[in-house]
C-alpha cells in the first residue's frame, strides 16, 4: 500500500485499480477504477454495477469524453508521468471548473511535495505519493503559500477582484 | 512604480521560506539533484561552469534606487563585486554559494525583489519597453499591463510545468524597443479607429536553434481581454505543445506544426469558454493598477537651456554623448539618458557594485529615483532635466558609463559564452572585446550610425545574434572555435531573422570580416542617412559575399 492523502489527511485507499477487462468475464465487486479505453469499451457493463466507479486517464486523453457520465463517476485519476509534465493540471481544472465534476480527482505518478500546492489549486483532492515522499512534509506543503494571485479551481477570482 | 501590497510582501516571505527549506533538503540529501534542479530553476538558480548562477527578476525593467543599492550590496557581499544585466532586463550573479542563496533572497524580498520564474519551464519574467511612460512615441503605457501579467503569471498553478520556458514582452509605442516579435507571446498596445485601446497579439516568436518571428494571431484584442486570451493560448500550449523533444517544445514549433489558422481556431475556441470569466479585466481593475504608474511630479520647464547649448559648443566629448545617448522625453525640458554598459573595460552588461551604488545616487539626484534596464543590456535614467545633463554626464564619465555608443556598432549584445556558460561552443566575450578595441574610433563608429551587432556563444542564441543587423554565432568545428556571420536581422518593428552569409571565420578573422561588411555598407549607402539595414535590404547579400569571400 502506497502513501495516500485525501482531503489533506493521510487516508486508506479503498479503490481497486482494475485492468482485467479484456475478456467478457465478470467484473469484480467493490469500488474499482478502470483505464479510459476499457471505460469506453465496456461502459454499459460498468454502469450496471452497484459499486462506485472511477476512471484513470492518460494526460493526453480528452476529458470531454467523460462528460455524459460524470454524475455516475466518483473518482477520476490523472497522471503525472514525470514531475515536469504538467498536462494533468489543465485536465483537472477543466474537470472541476468547466464540467463541474464533484467527485475525487486524484493525482498519481510523480507526485512530489513541491507540487501538491499547485495540484490542489487546480482541483485535485487526493494524492498517491511516491514512496520516498515524507507525508508530514507534504501535508505542510499544502499551506506553504497563503497568497494566490490567479483564479483557479479553488477560487474563481484573481486577487484584484477578491 | 508599483508598490507592493501586504499580499505581495507575504508571498515573497513565504517563497523565501519555501526555497530555504528546499535548499536544506538538498544539502541534507533529502532532495536529489534532479528534483532540486526543477525547483531551483523555477527560482532562477542555474548550475554553471564554475559555480551557481542566480538570475534576479527585474519586472519589466524597472528599478528604484533603493533596489539598485540592494543589488550592489548582493554583488559585494555574495558575489565578486559585480552583476550582469541580461537581454531580458534581469540581473545575473555568477558566483553565489548555494547555502547563501536564501539570505540573498531575504535581502531582495526586503526591497520587493525576487528570483521567481526567472528560469525553468514556466512563464518567465515579463519584459517591456525601457522607455515606458516617458517615450514620445507612446500610444499607451505598457507597465500596468505588464504588472497585471506579472500577477496573473506568478505561481500560476496550471502553467508552472509547461513543455518549455515561456517569454512575454509588451510594448506600447510606435517603435518597438522590447523585441516583441521574438517572444512566445508579444503584445503591442494599439488604438483602433474608434480610439479604443487594444492589443496586437503575436505568438510563436523565439530564437535558439529554430529562430522564428511571432505570428500575428489577433490584430485588435480589447485590453480587457488580455489575460483571458493569454490563458487560452497557454492552455492550448500546455495540452498540445510537444514534450517528446526538447528542441521542439517551444510554442513556436506548435504554431508552426499546427498551422497559424488552425492554431488561432484552437485558441479562439478555448477563449470562448473563459472570456467572460472573472479573469476578464474591468475598467476599474486596469485603473487600480494604472494608479501605480501615474506620472511623477514633473516641473514646467522650457525645452531649451542656454548653458546646455553653451556646453555643446565648447565640449566636444559632451556633444558626442548628447548626440548618441539621449532620447527626447514626452515632457518638455526633460531627457531620457542611456547609460552605456559597453565600455572598453567591462564585458557587455557588466556593472560593478560601486557603479551600482553610484547609479542609485545619480538616479536620486537627477532622475526621480528610478532606473530602467534594457534588452540591449544597458541602463536608462528616464527623467533627467536638460539643465542637469552636463553635471550628470561628468559623473557618468568618471564612472565609465558614458561611452557615446548607444545603438551604435560597439553597443554589442554578447552572451557570456565559454567564459561562464556550460553550454557554450565558443567564446563570445573576447570577440566582443576585440571588436570594441578595433572599432574604438568615435568618428568612424558615429558615421556608421544606427546599427546592431550581437554575439552568441552557441546555437541557443542568448546573445540574440539572429536579430542583429550583424550577427555572430560561435560554433565549434573539429575542436576549433569558428564564427558564423549573419546579416540583415532586426529586433524592432520591422523584425527579421538574419541570414548566414557564407562559411564561418576563425577567431582571428572575424573582426576583419566585420570590418569588410562595414566597408561594403559605407561604399554602397546612398547617403549618410541610409542606415545599414536599409542598405542591406536594398542591395542584398551579393556585394557582401563578394568582398568577404572574393
Ligand atoms: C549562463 C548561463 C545560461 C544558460 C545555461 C542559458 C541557456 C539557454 C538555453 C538552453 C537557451 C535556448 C532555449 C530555447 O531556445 O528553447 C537559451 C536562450 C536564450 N537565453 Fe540563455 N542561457 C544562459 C545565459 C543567458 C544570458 C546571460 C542571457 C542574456 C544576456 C540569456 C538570454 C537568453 C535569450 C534571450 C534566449 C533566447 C530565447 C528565445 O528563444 O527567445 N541567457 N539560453
Ligand atoms: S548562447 Fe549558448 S553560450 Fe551563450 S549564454 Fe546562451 S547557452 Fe550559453
Amino acid at each position: 500500500m502506497g502513501k495516500y492523502i485525501k482531503d489533506r489527511k493521510p487516508a486508506e485507499d479503498s479503490w481497486l485499480p482494475y485492468t482485467g477487462l479484456e475478456g467478457e468475464g465478470d467484473l469484480p465487486e467493490g469500488d474499482i477504477y478502470v483505464p479510459f479505453d476499457a471505460w469506453l469499451d465496456r461502459r454499459e457493463d460498468l454502469l450496471k454495477r452497484n459499486s462506485r466507479l472511477g476512471v484513470i486517464l492518460e494526460n493526453t486523453d480528452d476529458i470531454y469524453a467523460l462528460e455524459p457520465d460524470l454524475e455516475r463517476l466518483d473518482l477520476i485519476v490523472l497522471q503525472f508521468p514525470k514531475m515536469t509534465d504538467g498536462r494533468a493540471f489543465t485536465q483537472a481544472r477543466l474537470l472541476r471548473e468547466r464540467l463541474g465534476f464533484k467527485g475525487e480527482i486524484r493525482a498519481a505518478g510523480d507526485v512530489l511535495q513541491d507540487q501538491v500546492f499547485y495540484m490542489q489549486r487546480c482541483g485535485f483532492s487526493s494524492f498517491e505519493l511516491r514512496d520516498d515522499q515524507d507525508v508530514p512534509s507534504v501535508l505542510k506543503a499544502f499551506d506553504e503559500m497563503s497568497v494566490t494571485y490567479q483564479g483557479a479551481a479553488d477560487t474563481d477570482a484573481p486577487i484584484w477582484r477578491r | 512604480m508599483y508598490q507592493y501590497s501586504q499580499a505581495d510582501h507575504q508571498l515573497l516571505l513565504e517563497r523565501v521560506t519555501q526555497f530555504r527549506d528546499q535548499v536544506e533538503r538538498r544539502l541534507k540529501g533529502d532532495l536529489s539533484e534532479e528534483e532540486f534542479k526543477n525547483q531551483r530553476l523555477r527560482n532562477g538558480l542555474y548550475l554553471q561552469l564554475h559555480a551557481y548562477m542566480l538570475r534576479v527578476a527585474v519586472p519589466y525593467g524597472l528599478l528604484s534606487s533603493e533596489q539598485m543599492r540592494t543589488l550592489a550590496h548582493i554583488a559585494r557581499r555574495y558575489d565578486r563585486g559585480y552583476g550582469h544585466f541580461s537581454t531580458r532586463q534581469n540581473i545575473q550573479y555568477n558566483w553565489p554559494k548555494l547555502e547563501e542563496v536564501p539570505e540573498i533572497l531575504d535581502a531582495l524580498a526586503a526591497v520587493e525583489m525576487h528570483a521567481i520564474q526567472t528560469s525553468g519551464n514556466c512563464i518567465r519574467n515579463t519584459t517591456s519597453d525601457p522607455l515606458a511612460g516617458v517615450a514620445r512615441d507612446e500610444i499607451a503605457d505598457p507597465r500596468p499591463y505588464c504588472e497585471l501579467i506579472r500577477q496573473w503569471s506568478t505561481f500560476h498553478p496550471e502553467f508552472n510545468f509547461l513543455p518549455r520556458k515561456f517569454k512575454i514582452a509588451v510594448s506600447g509605442a510606435i517603435h518597438d524597443r522590447a523585441a516583441v516579435a521574438v517572444h512566445d507571446i508579444g503584445l503591442r498596445l494599439v488604438k483602433n479607429d474608434a480610439g479604443e485601446l487594444g492589443l496586437e497579439v503575436y505568438v510563436g516568436g523565439g530564437l535558439g536553434r529554430t529562430p522564428m518571428i511571432g505570428k500575428l494571431v489577433r490584430d485588435f484584442l480589447p485590453v480587457h481581454d488580455m489575460l483571458t486570451y493569454m490563458e487560452a493560448i497557454l492552455r492550448v500550449y500546455n495540452q498540445l505543445g510537444r514534450r517528446d523533444n526538447l528542441y521542439k517544445a517551444r510554442i513556436k514549433i506548435l504554431v508552426h506544426e499546427t498551422g497559424e489558422e488552425k492554431f488561432r481556431e484552437l485558441v479562439e475556441a478555448e477563449w470562448e469558454n473563459i472570456k467572460a470569466s472573472k479573469l476578464r479585466l474591468r475598467d476599474e481593475d486596469i485603473d487600480a493598477i494604472r494608479a501605480h504608474f501615474k506620472d511623477p511630479e514633473y516641473e514646467d520647464l522650457a525645452d531649451f537651456d542656454e548653458t546646455f547649448d553653451q556646453h555643446l559648443l565648447t565640449d566636444t566629448d559632451f556633444a558626442k554623448w548628447v548626440d548618441n545617448n539621449l532620447e527626447l522625453h514626452k515632457k518638455s525640458g526633460y531627457r531620457v539618458v542611456y547609460l552605456s554598459l559597453k565600455s572598453p573595460d567591462q564585458p557587455p552588461g557588466d556593472v560593478t557594485a560601486d557603479q551600482m551604488d553610484s547609479i542609485a545616487d545619480l538616479a536620486d539626484r537627477y532622475s526621480l529615483g528610478q532606473i530602467r534596464s534594457t534588452h540591449r543590456q544597458n541602463l536608462v535614467l528616464s527623467d533627467v532635466k536638460l539643465t542637469d545633463l552636463y553635471e550628470l554626464w561628468q559623473e557618468l564619465k568618471n564612472l565609465g558609463l558614458a561611452t557615446p555608443n548607444y545603438n551604435h556598432l560597439t553597443d554589442i549584445i554578447a552572451c557570456p559564452g565559454m567564459d561562464y556558460c556550460s553550454l557554450a561552443t565558443a567564446r563570445s566575450l573576447p570577440i566582443a572585446q576585440a571588436l570594441t578595441d578595433r572599432f574604438e574610433n568615435y568618428d568612424y563608429v558615429n558615421d556608421l550610425g544606427d546599427i546592431s551587432l550581437n554575439i552568441s556563444g552557441c546555437i541557443n542564441a542568448c546573445g540574440h545574434h539572429h536579430v542583429a543587423n550583424i550577427g555572430i554565432l560561435g560554433v565549434n568545428k573539429k575542436g576549433i572555435e569558428v564564427y558564423q556571420l549573419t546579416l540583415g536581422g532586426s529586433a524592432r518593428e520591422d523584425a527579421a531573422i538574419g541570414k548566414i552569409i557564407g562559411p564561418a571565420f576563425t577567431a582571428d578573422e572575424i573582426v576583419g570580416a566585420v570590418g569588410t561588411v562595414l566597408d561594403v555598407y559605407l561604399q554602397n549607402r546612398e547617403d549618410e542617412e541610409e542606415d545599414f539595414l536599409t542598405t542591406y535590404r536594398r542591395i542584398g547579400q551579393a556585394p557582401f559575399k563578394e568582398q568577404l569571400y572574393g
